[in-house]
């Protein structure tokens, strides 16, 4: 994603490597080193895999119906929804990720975080309330409301697997590594046990246990950030201004070190060179090597904006695929259909934005304690390669040992674990629907499925995806997978949200417009990532600046192709078919206006 | 739903007046939201100095920490002002555009 504009500036591997998985997804980059068993982390993570399969077990009594599997009856609060909304959102990179990134740049981290939390409101006023009132279990039951039934839902589900399969990955590799960080577990081992407790969550708790396992976390997290943020402020006498002051000074005292070791290097390198020494070249390399860190370093401003929106188009590209890839992922979206009615459904938005909004601001706390308290503390630095032990990622969970000792690291490192069980149970759940409820109820038995036979599906399916997120989690152990939630989140605003969006609000919409406009949406935003800088010169290893595409982010490219193309579609067909979902819109319109004719809570 | 129903909604004044506010209200506010930030963004693309300039001079804190900050509360005050709003006027006038469509 940013990686791009990064390499321009010239930034060190180490300011790259905080970067990229700041897309909420594979927090640790690259190959890295196994720990020591850390107890404290271990037995605090397994008292929390403890008490959530006994939510598990009590979810799994209360869960008999499909409303009971998809959204849990249709019965949490949006108190608690927006808990669990948060705690689907706040993923352990994004608390990792931003703090790293804060860490590292200072100002930039908060530019992202924003970026992250903007589309929260547009979601409120344009979708939460529609999506409840037209809906049952998944977006497509939205997108397919007039429409014909087995393309739209067909392509839905299409959309919706692509997206959870690319987040999954995301999330499998880098739990695999964050755990062989935090706890000094096998990779494989490490892998296998998100995939079984995930899949356990999920087949028999359904959304009812991903629902708690998320609220759970969420308090987990939000409580665990705040201490640390209270510690840091503490230390500077709750003063940002002196917070602040103290990280600028360490920043500058670090980058006029680097100075003096390059004026070292290019001494060494100019008496090699007169004494026409065998190694000339090679001082000459390692002094400008030392040149240009020293040189970045000095240009770091860290309160001020620095080179993540050093290109307007990218940018821009960059906040449209956040704000509206968003209210395009299947598994935010899904969590709308777990509460009563539209009412509720706002106050979901409403808590959720709070909470997340509150986590960014503790996330840019923690990055600036982590300045002052961390990377001045030897015991964390690598002596070796120079800077923090395991990458800039770990900047959160360093600062929580030196605020709360090796208890307080074992609550942080089984949190981190705890997050990503979380989220990754909300995207199988989404997963899981998509093929029962769209495909298999809907597109194979043409709505007549019965009920038993379509959680029977989703079962299967959920353990399906288990056994291939962890098979798929081992095979790309070793690749640069940074890009993934990137393309997650742009086919998410490219293909999804268009579609939901026109067949919300436009009249026009034609079955032919949405599915040829959403999958150009989806081809298009694939083929762009593919092509540009991010997995032509990253994960494919051609030379850089070779890219056939300059932008991180197609966004701005396969959005708008999505929205022109269903348009012109919708607009030009004029078959018999388009004539009647026109006629259709009326009453849908009403519908999702007053919530008549909405699903309510069952029951129990 | 049926046409009747649909027709005696649509031609219901309240329902009129519910899509009018409502419709207005949300998109009103989703456009806010979308400048304060697509704002922020193209300063920080165009003009990144004004963000780093001190707040007051020989402070260390610069003008962007508080506009972050703020665009952050915006955020959630944005989302607040519509649930309120939503939650009161608007659910009442469909309330009643449900009760008036049933006689």
């Amino acid at each position: 994603m940013m990686r791009k504009s990064l390499h321009t500036l010239g930034a060190a591997a180490l300011l790259a490597c905080a970067t990229a998985p700041t897309w909420a997804a594979g927090a640790i980059d690259g190959a890295v080193a196994k720990r020591d068993l850390n107890w404290h982390a271990i037995i605090m993570f397994f008292i929390f895999v403890a008490f959530t399969l006994g939510i598990t077990y009590w979810a799994a009594r209360r869960t008999r119906s499909a409303k009971d599997f998809y959204a849990a009856g249709g019965g949490i609060t949006g108190f608690q929804n927006g808990l669990a909304i948060a705690g689907d959102y706040m993923s352990a990179a994004s608390f990792l990720g931003i703090s790293a990134m804060v860490f590292d740049k200072g100002y930039d981290g908060l530019i992202y975080s924003i970026g992250f939390l903007v589309g929260w409101p547009v979601i409120t006023f344009l979708v939460a309330e529609r999506l409840r009132n037209l809906g049952k279990y998944t977006f497509a039951d939205v997108a397919s409301y007039r429409l014909g039934q087995t393309p739209v839902r067909s392509f839905a589900a299409t959309g919706t697997l692509v997206v959870v399969a690319l987040y999954l990955i995301a999330q499998m590799v880098g739990a695999g590594k964050l755990i062989q960080l935090l706890f000094g577990m096998d990779y494989t081992y490490a892998v296998v046990l998100v995939g079984i407790l995930m899949v356990l969550y999920v087949m028999f708790g359904g959304m009812l246990a991903t629902t708690w396992v998320q609220i759970i976390k969420a308090i987990l997290l939000l409580s665990g950030a705040s201490f640390m943020a209270f510690m840091v402020l503490k230390h500077s006498g709750f003063s940002f201004e002196t917070m602040f002051a103290q990280a600028v000074e360490v920043k500058q005292q670090a980058a006029q070190a680097l100075a003096a070791k390059a004026a070292v290097a290019s001494e060494v390198a100019a008496a090699a060179v007169a004494s026409n020494a065998p190694n000339a070249s090679a001082a000459v390399a390692s002094a400008e090597a030392a040149a240009k860190t020293a040189t970045a370093a000095a240009k770091v401003n860290i309160m001020a904006p620095g080179g993540l929106v050093s290109n307007p188009i990218d940018a821009i590209s960059l906040g449209l695929a956040l704000m509206f890839g968003t209210a395009g992922l299947p598994h935010i979206l899904m969590r709308f259909f777990t509460v009563k009615d539209a009412k509720e459904a706002r106050k979901s938005v409403f808590y959720a934005t709070g909470f997340i909004g509150y986590f960014y601001i503790l996330t840019f706390i923690i990055g600036f304690g982590a300045i002052t308290l961390v990377a001045t503390n030897p015991e964390f630095l690598d002596p070796a390669k120079g800077g923090l032990i395991g990458g800039s990622n770990m900047a959160a969970v360093h600062l929580s040992k030196a605020v709360g000792g090796d208890f307080f690291l074992g609550f942080i490192s089984a949190v981190a674990f705890a997050t990503i069980l979380a989220v990754v149970a909300g995207l199988t759940l989404s997963g899981a629907s998509a093929v029962s409820h769209d495909l298999y109820a809907s597109v194979i038995k043409k709505g007549k499925a019965n009920e038993a036979d379509e959680i029977r599906v989703s079962k299967m399916t959920t353990l399906g995806l288990g056994v291939v997120a962890i098979f798929l989690g081992i095979l790309f152990e070793k690749q640069n997978i940074a890009f993934m939630v990137g393309l997650a989140f742009s086919i998410a605003a490219s293909a999804n949200f268009p579609v939901l969006f026109l067949s919300m609000f436009w009249k026009g919409l034609t079955t032919r417009g949405a599915v040829i406009g959403g999958l150009f949406g989806l081809i298009s935003a694939v083929v762009l990532i593919i092509l540009g800088p991010a997995v032509w010169e990253v994960t494919l290893g051609n030379p850089k600046g070779s890219a056939p595409f300059a932008y991180s982010n197609p966004a701005i490219f396969s959005m708008t192709l999505a929205f022109v193309t269903t348009w012109l579609v919708s607009i030009t067909d004029n078959s018999e078919q388009a004539q009647k979902e026109r006629a259709l819109f009326l009453p849908q319109f009403i519908r999702s206006m007053t919530g008549i004719g909405a699903e309510g809570a069952s029951k129990h | 739903m049926d046409e009747a129903l649909v027709e005696r909604i649509q031609s219901n004044p309240k329902f009129r007046e519910l899509v009018h506010k409502k419709g207005g209200f949300s998109w009103m506010l989703a456009i806010v939201m979308l400048v304060i930030y697509y704002g922020f963004i193209l300063v920080i693309a165009f003009s990144p100095a004004t963000l780093g300039t001190p707040l007051s001079a020989g402070s260390v804190t610069t003008v962007g920490i508080p506009v972050g900050i703020l665009i952050i509360l915006s955020a959630f005050v944005i989302t607040g002002i519509y649930a309120r709003r939503a939650n009161s006027e608007f659910d009442r006038l469909t309330r009643e555009v449900v009760e008036e469509a049933k006689q």
